[in-house]
């Protein structure tokens, strides 16, 4: 097993009544780009503020690069980046001043400052707006800006709250081929998102729901452990079909996808298309096949619920 | 080192900031401008012409005489001319007018036993002389206008006859020194200077440091390994630049405009002024880490600012108020920058015979700052 530069041991965080996060194990190793995936309130982002020593825990142990937070909380600050979810560089400063008043916060000497911020501009494809206020700039503009921050000062980890959640689809795939670039450099990447296309590029994921891990594990294990099959069905009628079939105890869900239902069965049940044709509603000439599961299948499975998209 | 090295580029992001700030930095300049022109020349303790009526009964000559020497005076200006008395008063009540002016019939008779006037020999008995010559109603509500009027009380009545006025010997002999032409301004401008330095010193810094919050940007400094320490110094020292600047402009302009003497030494000027400052500054930031947000960071400087305004000295004497009261103004920084500044501007007092105020003020800061830091934690809990 590699070394873990985060490990979690039954964390939890009330604020008053809510239960935010609640016992929390977790082990993230080296280099890899680990997921938190949960909808919106599920504790992704008091998990992160919890790993970053930003809160203190209400119970449980925390280690991050071998040092324990929240006590080592300052120690740990110049080896992390941590970009928020809510863009937190200044409206009011041109990217060119943000970068250097960013710079200059980690130490750096001018001369390394140049060279670095220079650098960055080239890599996040911000050169020409280097002059710009990040207050003007679009959304991906400014999601590349704040990357570019967080990772200034060459960080071994970094955290990521929803970086892609105010950014169109192209954007959002830009950028996970910088992550990717910071990953194959070495960087260990944690990042929370809500969504299902992004959880599946992680290298391993945890899905949270209401404060609680229900689950981790790469994806391809998430798929294969989820403990049911997916069946997808064509018939007409769909709706009623629908309504009939999530009533039986051995059918988790059933979500309609244009012309097909695609029905998730328990594992209990030993051959699902058996079990679906058997059912007097599914009308004698529906087609039925086994597909491979997705990540949101293993979402619903561990949580009950269908994801925020 | 590297501490240095934070504090400044928090301090340069700062400058960069409010220079982008065109309003912000607007106000620095014309607040202070506006309010200095606007008490320097309305705030003013002598009551002049304070509109009268009058109530004639005897229609003499002798009472028109009189009324010319109450309005040569200049207290009060003949506004009004009632016929009765219920006249007069409804006039008062509706505030037409603030004093009425009542001259009996008999006035002649009763300026002929004045005692100034001197001409009752042989002497007249005591229920004449003790009779004044005319009455004065007065709406007493406004304690000034009331002064005001009660100083014409003992106005001498020689004149009325052509005789050259007696004016007998003073009890007191009483000379003003440092504001003998007694012109309100001299005082008004230096205290000025306080209450604009409590106002835009402690308002900015709260409100930078809550903007930050407000912004979400400090969740990201958080994570820098900038200390609070540094955090707040980087942000208060370009304050330090502006307070000096607006100290500058008000005594430059009082100087100029309300001819405000400048008598002492500009050095202990700027070392006091320093001092306050800092002191309000240090108070800015204690707000700041009380106020969730901008909106309560201006509630909690008008709390600051009022008092200051009322209790420091600036429009009332701090002898005149009740001992609680001194006491209350005894915790601002204004009280004592107040005798501070007016000291060394108006008196030239060396700030070495100043001390106990100067250590008040720096005791402040370094308290303040102790608060401030402990209370500004860098975490998010």
């Amino acid at each position: 097993m590699t070394e873990a530069v985060i490990e979690a041991q039954d964390v939890s965080r009330h604020f008053g009544q809510v239960q935010a996060v609640q016992g929390l194990d977790l082990r993230v190793e080296r280099g890899l780009i680990y997921g938190f995936l949960g909808p919106n309130g599920s504790g992704k982002t008091t998990a992160i503020r919890l790993l970053t020593g930003l809160l203190g825990p209400t119970r449980g142990k925390i280690n991050v690069l071998g040092l324990e937070i929240p006590r080592d909380a300052d120690k740990l600050r110049r080896h992390i980046g941590y970009m928020t979810q809510k863009f937190s560089l200044y409206d009011d400063l041109t990217v060119g001043e943000n970068l250097d008043f960013i710079a200059t916060i980690y130490g750096l000497s001018s001369h390394a400052r140049r060279a670095r911020i220079d650098a960055l501009l080239q890599t996040y494809e911000l050169t020409d707006k280097v002059d710009r206020l990040a207050g003007s700039m679009s959304g991906g503009q400014r999601q590349r800006l704040a990357l570019a921050a967080a990772v200034l000062h060459e960080p071994e980890l970094l955290f990521l709250d929803e970086p892609t959640s105010a950014v169109d689809p192209e954007n959002r795939r830009d950028f996970w081929e910088k992550l990717f670039d910071l990953s194959a450099q070495g960087t260990t990447i944690l990042v929370s998102t809500h969504y299902m296309d992004e959880a599946e590029r992680c290298h391993k994921l945890a899905i949270l729901e209401t404060g609680v891990k229900r689950a981790d594990g790469s994806p391809e294990q998430l798929m294969s452990a989820m403990g049911a099959k997916v069946v997808e069905l064509a018939a007409p009628g769909l709706r009623q079909l629908k309504k009939t079939l999530i009533a039986l105890p051995e059918v988790i869900s059933a979500a309609q996808l244009g012309a097909r239902l695609r029905v998730l069965v328990s594992d209990r049940v030993a051959d699902p298309i058996a079990f679906l044709r058997n059912q007097a509603d599914v009308p004698a000439d529906s087609e039925l096949s086994l597909t491979r599961a997705s990540l949101e299948d293993v979402f619903v499975t561990s949580t009950g619920k269908r994801a925020a998209s | 080192m590297s501490g240095l090295l934070r504090i400044w580029a928090v301090l340069r992001k700062e400058l960069t900031q409010l220079r982008r700030d065109r309003v912000t930095f607007g106000m620095i300049v014309m607040i202070q401008l506006i309010q200095l022109l606007l008490f320097g020349y309305a705030i003013n303790t002598e009551v002049r012409h304070v509109p009268v009526g009058v109530v004639d009964q005897s229609q003499s000559g002798l009472s028109r005489v009189l009324l010319q020497m109450v309005e040569a005076t200049q207290v009060a200006r003949v506004t009004r001319h009632f016929t009765s008395m219920e006249e007069a008063e409804a006039a008062l009540r509706a505030a037409e007018v603030r004093a009425v002016l009542i001259i009996p019939k008999d006035v002649d008779h009763r300026v002929a036993r004045h005692p100034s006037v001197g001409l009752g020999l042989p002497p007249s008995t005591d229920e004449e002389t003790s009779r004044p010559v005319a009455q004065w109603l007065v709406d007493g509500s406004d304690t000034l206008i009331a002064a005001a009027i009660k100083s014409l009380r003992n106005m001498p009545l020689a004149e009325l006859l052509d005789k050259p006025a007696n004016r007998g010997v003073p009890t007191f002999e009483v000379a003003l020194l440092y504001n003998p032409e007694q012109r309100t301004a001299v005082n008004i401008v230096p205290g000025l200077v306080a209450i604009i330095l409590t106002m835009t010193m402690i308002m900015f810094t709260s409100a930078a440091i809550v903007r930050e919050r407000e912004r979400g940007n400090m969740e990201l400094l958080i994570t820098t390994p900038v200390r609070s320490m540094e955090l707040m110094v980087g942000k208060i020292a370009p304050y330090i630049l502006i307070g000096a600047i607006q100290v500058t402009i008000i005594l430059g302009i009082g100087h100029v405009l309300f001819r405000v003497p400048i008598n002492g030494d500009l050095l202990h000027l700027a070392a006091v002024t320093l001092l306050f400052i800092t002191a309000s500054l240090t108070l800015g930031l204690i707000i700041s880490t009380i106020a969730v947000n901008q909106l309560q960071s201006m509630q909690m400087t008008v709390f600051i600012l009022l008092p200051s305004i009322l209790l420091s000295g600036f429009m009332f004497p701090y002898e005149g108020m009740p001992v609680a009261a001194q006491y209350i103004a005894e915790a601002l920084p204004a009280t004592h920058y107040m005798r501070l500044v007016r000291g060394v501007v108006l008196r030239d007092v060396a700030i070495t015979h100043m001390w106990p105020d100067m250590l008040w003020l720096a005791g402040f800061i370094v308290a303040g700052l102790a608060v401030a830091s402990m209370r500004f934690k860098k975490r998010l809990d």
